[in-house]
């Protein structure tokens, strides 16, 4: 059974805002039956057309589609179509007090009907997923047939929420749960927006004190390794610093892969690189 | 809250006779059956009476039943076991609509080099027959395919599957997984073509922990767990003792309630089943024409999702299982609909009722007065849904 909060429970149970606006200003309309969840949203803006003065919902999904569009409809209400633009599925997650990260997908599904309902009042390009036929589609490259996702829009989730492997990219946005088939161009896509991330030129500093060091390296592992390794389904995890011996344990694609030897190689590389000549890194069961 | 549990193919309540029967296996007589004192012989006769309970249940002789730790060991040895025995032989035949303990193996082998097909159901999750007979060859080593299943109730014609095996086959091992066969519908393998054919114990009122896979006198077997010489060397392992002697009690009692089974629980799920269908209308039968166990419905409703009608009947109390995706955590689906071919729209909305013989008609009624409100209350929140209501 899965892990909801009281607040998702809640807002499942006694959902806010359902219904229709016949008068609305403007609706959004994201999913399909095909793909076992969809929502439309109706928001009514006050005279003025700048501040959200209503909204409500219908969804055709699980106890968190239903509880996302309940939480989003009451996030919205009272803000202006810029601030409720701002609003990020993370915001809509935290509203309910989280969701599991395979349900992640419904708080992205609330967040695409606010964007579609917005663009279309605008007039502007209509952000567009779960392929259902928008005239005006943002552009973008098909990258997941089965859900009809563009690698525009699995890039905009993969860099706002930080995702790092593939599994992430298909709980927030359901890409590659289906066939399985795009699942190498989602990690090409993955190393794309992380390396299009700025990194700090680094330097090796002169002298370390033991404190320093440790420091130094925890940060080196954090930043410059883990996210190399995240991109093709790896991790590491640090296990001990005894002097310049760091342990290591591989996860994930790493843990018993043929390779890992050398990936500890160039671990170790990276670190005397970054941190100190002297490290020397051992790869422990862990 | 009163639980209403109607998910008996998922697991079963322990029978209070077959708990009462294990319970002394524990503190009292813990003996080890191999052992050459007293305390562990008296053990081992009542592994032996518990062999031949789970013979008698099955018609088979006593040294054809291994004891297994779950269904799923027994499909993995049946499986692993004919593929040892005819190592040049690199051709498995099985369904779409297999359990994942089945279905999982195969495709784990198909990596490995060996050929699988995987035979097609229609939309009433029926086998074609036709596209057996010209799947096997002289290369098949061997044919799993499931008694009944889990999801849908949907019975297959075994025996008519065996001879079409025993005719093309070329002495191709035919194994089925009878996990939710057992116990519900008669089985004969006195009669049977089957060669080798799997048990799980919770799916009958015995405790999680202990299957049974059925070995046809004859039919050479490799043992994948090996280390020991229990189960006649064909399972390798101290014996699960309580569980197995819990085992053999509820196979004693599914054989005396095997008649109630087939009328007063048969006569639950039709009338369930009628009466959903008079009520909530954009309902359908998953399997509805196809010959299913007894206790089995799988019911579909339109425009509405599972899981958000489990969580809404959870609230009564009402324990049933879905075929949507969102259940699972996978993004599809059940296999087993996809197989037939159910249209997506009502794939996600299917709930499974499965009974036992401790339901009563109190429940029935309880889920004839909850579930229609639930729908109608999703399906109007539902953008398809609304569209339907108003049309």
């Amino acid at each position: 059974m899965w892990d909801y909060t009281e607040k998702v429970r809640e807002h499942f149970l006694n959902p806010r805002n359902v219904g229709d606006i016949p008068d609305a200003d403007a609706v959004g309309e994201v999913g399909s039956l095909a793909c076992g969840d969809a929502l439309k949203l109706y928001i009514k803006l006050d005279d003025a057309k700048e501040r959200i003065v209503d909204a409500k919902f219908q969804t055709f999904g699980c106890a968190s589609a239903i509880a996302s569009s309940s939480a989003l409809t009451e996030i919205i209400k009272g803000k202006t179509l810029d601030e409720a633009l701002a609003t990020t599925n993370q915001e809509i997650a935290d509203f309910l007090g989280g969701l599991p990260e395979e349900k992640m997908h419904c708080s992205v599904m609330g967040q695409e009907a606010l964007e579609v309902a917005i663009a279309k009042y605008r007039g502007g390009p209509v952000p567009t997923h779960h392929d259902h036929g928008h005239e005006e589609v943002e552009p973008g490259e098909i990258v997941c047939k089965c859900f009809g996702l563009t690698d525009t829009f699995l890039k905009k989730v993969i860099a706002a929420n930080k995702l790092t492997t593939a599994e992430q990219v298909t709980h927030f946005t359901k890409a590659g749960g289906a066939c399985g088939g795009c699942i190498p161009k989602i990690k090409e896509l993955i190393s794309e927006v992380l390396g299009a991330q700025p990194t700090e030129e680094r330097k090796k500093p002169e002298k370390l004190t033991n404190l320093r060091k440790m420091q130094l390296i925890q940060e080196t592992l954090e930043k410059e390794i883990r996210p190399l390794l995240w991109a093709d389904g790896g991790d590491l995890e640090l296990v001990d610093i005894s002097g310049s011996e760091v342990q290591i344990a591989f996860r994930k694609a790493c843990a018993g892969c043929a390779s890992s030897g050398n990936t500890a190689k160039f671990v170790e590389l990276k670190l005397r690189d970054l941190v100190a000549d002297d490290i020397v890194v051992q790869e422990v069961e862990g | 809250m009163k639980e209403i549990y109607m998910d008996n193919n998922a697991t079963t309540k322990v029978d209070e006779a077959v708990f009462e029967e294990m319970r002394p296996y524990f503190c009292d007589l813990y003996g080890n059956p191999s052992s050459m004192h007293f305390f562990g012989g008296q053990v081992q006769k009542k592994v032996d009476e518990a062999r031949n309970r789970v013979a008698a249940l099955l018609g088979a002789s006593p040294e054809e039943i291994v004891f297994t730790a779950c269904g799923t060991e027994s499909d993995n040895a049946a499986i692993r076991s004919a593929i040892e025995v005819y190592p040049e032989r690199r051709h498995i035949i099985t369904t779409r609509v297999e359990h994942p303990a089945v279905l999982t193996l195969c495709r784990n082998l198909s990596k490995r080099g060996y050929r699988v097909t995987e035979l097609n159901v229609d939309g009433e999750g029926r086998l074609d027959l036709n596209e057996l007979r010209a799947a096997v060859d002289e290369d098949t080593a061997i044919v799993s395919v499931m008694w009944a299943n889990n999801e849908t109730g949907v019975v297959f014609p075994i025996e008519e599957v065996g001879k079409i095996i025993k005719e093309k086959g070329k002495g191709a091992f035919f194994h089925t997984d009878a996990v939710q066969a057992v116990g519900k519908i008669p089985i004969d393998m006195a009669a049977s073509t089957v060669d080798m054919l799997s048990i799980s114990g919770h799916k009958l009122h015995a405790p999680k922990g202990i299957g049974v896979l059925y070995v046809r006198k004859g039919v050479p077997f490799r043992p994948f767990m090996v280390g020991g010489h229990q189960e006649h060397n064909r399972r390798a392992g101290t014996e699960n003792t309580a569980a197995i002697i819990a085992l053999g009690k509820a196979c004693e009692l599914a054989g005396q309630w095997m008649e109630d089974e087939n009328t007063r629980v048969k006569a639950m799920r039709d009338r369930l089943q009628t009466t959903l269908l008079e009520l909530i209308p954009r309902a359908r039968i998953n399997g509805g024409q196809a010959e299913r166990l007894p206790n089995t419905l799988s019911i579909a409703f339109e425009f509405v999702e599972g899981e958000a009608i489990l969580m809404l009947l959870s609230e009564k109390g009402i324990c049933a299982s879905s075929g949507s995706a969102c259940t699972s955590g996978s993004l599809e689906p059940s296999h087993v609909l996809r197989a037939m071919g159910v249209p997506f729209t009502c794939a996600h909305g299917s709930i499974r009722f499965s009974l036992s013989r401790f339901n009563t008609d109190e429940d029935i009624e309880t889920i004839i007065r909850e579930l229609p409100p639930v729908v109608r209350r999703l399906r109007e929140m539902s953008p398809f849904g609304r569209e339907f209501l108003n049309a």
